[in-house]
């Protein structure tokens, strides 16, 4: 059976509570779901012996700026046994920072832990029960997060210090 | 060449201590070579037998600062590796001289954006800035040149009153 239809098929018998979003597109498919389900959902997707996509490529993030919901979270996954991929797309629902946070998928991919790391130092999202979230690229007391949108292109004057000239 | 006619007629030169200072000085400019990015493939270029840095006696390529007259910044200087660049500049003895060379360590250059310093001057004073993206290897032969000029008209004691840096400052 093709991946495709059987990963639709296969999430929404397993999660019949979850609303789900597919997107097909140009033979890539998308899922949608809300970020509670993330762990779950992960974890089967790894774990099933008819998808096994055992590698996390990357993890990232949108910044909508002037949506509703600002932040999307997005999880490429890879399963090598069909070399398929999948993108999970989820959505952080509100607009205040204490919103902007998902648990850690590295309880099921162990890789993740930078991805999340980065994620976490470009755009400020904090990612729950994540085992070591420091600052990945910007010195540890920078305050800012350079990939929002609203943050200037140059940065903030004097928020990076730079050693005396003499 | 008349130094040998006049070694062997005379047996000795007269000249000043600092033009013997200045000449030795300009001839043995060892490099250190701070490679950060993409134009660290051209200096490094610059040290082969085509184009060949030894000509100009600036072949041996110092790994500790402390052995080194000169500092060339090849390549993106970002906020965070600036503390290291100027740290390691801090290591070098007096007298020292600084090439930066290519459009991002003189400028930025195409990384206009809040991470890249925009030109390492604002941290360390320059003697020559080198354009080019990344500039050829000799263009930092012409470089090296142009500081061979400029320790050739310095004089011993102009180093003399130098104070040393506060190495326990990052």
């Amino acid at each position: 059976m093709n991946l495709r239809e059987l990963i639709p098929q296969k999430l929404q018998e397993k999660f019949p509570q979850v609303k789900f979003k597919f997107v097909d597109y140009r033979g890539d498919l998308s899922v949608q779901f809300d970020k509670e389900h993330i762990i779950n959902i992960g974890r089967f997707l790894k774990e099933d012996p008819e998808l096994e996509f055992r590698l996390c490529e990357d993890v990232t993030a949108i910044d909508w700026a002037e949506r509703k919901n600002r932040f999307t979270v997005v999880y490429h996954i890879f399963s090598m046994k069909h070399n398929f991929r999948l993108r999970l797309k989820v959505p952080l629902i509100g607009n205040e920072e204490s919103d902007y946070d998902i648990d850690s998928v590295t309880v099921v991919w162990k890789g993740a832990n930078w991805m999340e790391r980065e994620t976490y130092d470009m755009f400020g999202i904090k990612f729950n029960n994540h085992p070591d979230l420091r600052r990945m690229y910007m010195p540890e007391d920078f305050q800012y997060y350079p990939l929002r949108k609203d943050f200037p292109l140059m940065g903030i004057p004097g928020s990076l210090p730079l050693p005396k000239k003499e | 060449m008349g130094l040998e006619a006049r070694l062997k007629s005379e047996g000795f030169i007269t000249s000043t201590v600092d033009a013997v200072v200045a000449w030795a000085r300009e001839n043995s400019v060892w490099p250190m070579p701070m490679g950060i990015s993409c134009c660290a493939i051209e200096m490094m270029a610059s040290g082969d037998p085509r184009y060949d840095i030894a000509r100009f006696g600036s072949e041996v390529m110092r790994f500790t600062p402390r052995q080194c007259d000169l500092m060339i910044v090849a390549g993106t200087v970002t906020y965070k590796m600036a503390h290291v660049v100027r740290k390691i500049y801090d290591q070098m003895p007096d007298p020292k001289w600084v090439i930066a060379m290519g459009a991002c360590t003189s400028s930025g250059g195409m990384y206009r954006s809040y991470n890249v310093v925009q030109g390492i001057d604002q941290f360390l004073p320059v003697d020559i800035y080198l354009a080019g993206c990344p500039p050829r290897p000799d263009n930092l032969l012409n470089a090296l040149m142009q500081i061979q000029n400029k320790i050739g008209k310095t004089k011993a004691r102009d180093f003399q009153d130098k104070k040393l840096p506060d190495l326990t400052v990052l």
